[in-house]
């Protein structure tokens, strides 16, 4: 037997982005249940979030955020050889969504799977494809985090209707001389499994917010100091910190405990809800497409959520 | 030496000003978190968590939801 000679690191050529085109505000929503404005915006931070339309699946958003991803870089459907959906949110668990969203993309017969590890799985699948460029099992990789929580969410219960949303992130990975993707730090918390859940095929999502919450601003700030001590980052030098977009006061909380003093915090939160798997590439596309951070900079990309699972990386901006 | 009321009291006006920008001799022990001092759920963790470092006792969210008054997390901490 042998064993391919793999490339020194993997580094992110490009992002995409795709959000569908019905924006919710809150004021939408507090015609629907009781809630308003000031409760959404102090208790989560959000403004106003958008909802796929019935007829627009999952795949559908993945599909247009991958194709992006691909303009952005530059590259062609058939450079693709792996492709790594990351998503909770499938409306059926037979067939993944991986295999379709390359089929639909032109991608021909490349490695096609998903990842579940919920609001964390674009970090767990960044991670992956670095290392499967690094092994050599793989020469260019799409990544897509995807998620259409309006089909798992009861629009009644407004412990979860407010936050969170439908969108997607995509990023391209390709090798690299030097190191673009830092180490991963991943992990679980099983033993909080219950707080974040959906019971059985009949049941909507169901989150514990207080034992999240307090999980979330305890447990994850030395997980992305931890991060950037692995690859040999001061938070000092990050150029942007994009956590998990799960709750503005979350974020907040774990940016000033990092002490990324000169980092631009994402708060895509605001405009986007949380779409989970999807929001950090959606976060950090949106970022470049403004022009909030620079080309060559450090970001620390940090993904928390139910499992409990977690995972946190340092990648250079593209 | 066990801590004071005294000294759990200023130490938590110290912590929720922090977390709240309620000024800390807002805080006295008569003071509902809810309806005085408009403390939401989410603050009540933080303000928890913060007290746990400070105090070294741990006050659990099936604990903190009976806890309505600051004199209710005084006497949760004194034990």
């Amino acid at each position: 037997m042998k064993l391919p000679a793999g490339a020194p690191g993997a580094k992110v050529l490009a992002f995409g982005h795709y959000q569908p085109a019905n924006v919710v505000t809150n004021d939408d929503l507090s015609k629907i249940i009781e809630t308003n404005d000031e409760w959404i915006q102090s208790r989560v931070g959000i403004k106003e979030r958008r909802f796929a339309a019935p007829e627009e699946s999952e795949i559908d958003l993945a599909v247009q955020a991958g194709g992006k991803a691909l303009a952005a870089g530059g590259l062609a459907a058939a450079d693709i050889d792996l492709v790594i959906v990351a998503t909770c949110t499938l409306e059926t668990q037979i067939p993944n969504a991986a295999g379709r969203v390359a089929h639909r993309l032109g991608i021909d017969a490349p490695g096609a799977y998903d990842v579940n590890a919920a609001c964390a799985g674009f970090c767990y699948a960044l991670a992956s494809a670095s290392d499967a460029i690094r092994a050599g099992s793989a020469r260019n990789v799409l990544i897509v985090g995807t998620e259409k929580f309006t089909q798992w969410v009861d629009i009644q219960d407004r412990a979860t209707s407010v936050i969170f949303a439908d969108g997607a992130g995509a990023a391209v990975v390709v090798p690299s001389e030097t190191a673009g993707i830092g180490p991963v730090v991943w992990g679980s918390a099983g033993d909080k499994a219950d707080a974040i859940t959906i019971k059985d095929r009949h049941s909507a999502l169901h989150q514990e917010g207080q034992t999240v919450f307090r999980w979330a601003t305890t447990a994850l700030h030395p997980i992305a100091k931890q991060a950037c001590e692995r690859a040999g980052v001061d938070p000092a030098e990050l150029a942007a910190f994009v956590p998990h977009q799960a709750n503005l006061r979350i974020i907040e909380s774990i940016a000033r405990k990092l002490g990324a003093d000169n980092a631009v915090v994402a708060k895509d939160i605001v405009l986007a809800g949380n779409t989970s798997a999807a929001s950090i590439p959606l976060a950090l596309s949106r970022m470049i497409e403004r022009g909030e951070v620079p080309s060559g900079g450090l970001a620390l990309l940090l993904g928390f959520g139910a499992g409990l699972t977690y995972a946190a990386q340092v990648i250079e901006i593209p | 030496m066990a801590v004071t009321e005294q000294e759990i009291l200023a130490g938590l006006g110290k912590i929720i000003n922090e977390i709240t920008g309620i000024p800390a001799s807002d805080v006295t022990p008569e003071k509902s978190f809810v309806d005085d001092l408009d403390i939401d759920s989410l603050s009540m963790v933080e303000i928890a968590v913060a007290a746990q470092d400070e105090f070294g006792a741990e006050i659990p969210d099936d604990q903190l939801k009976h806890l309505k008054t600051v004199k209710d997390v005084v006497n949760f901490i004194q034990g």
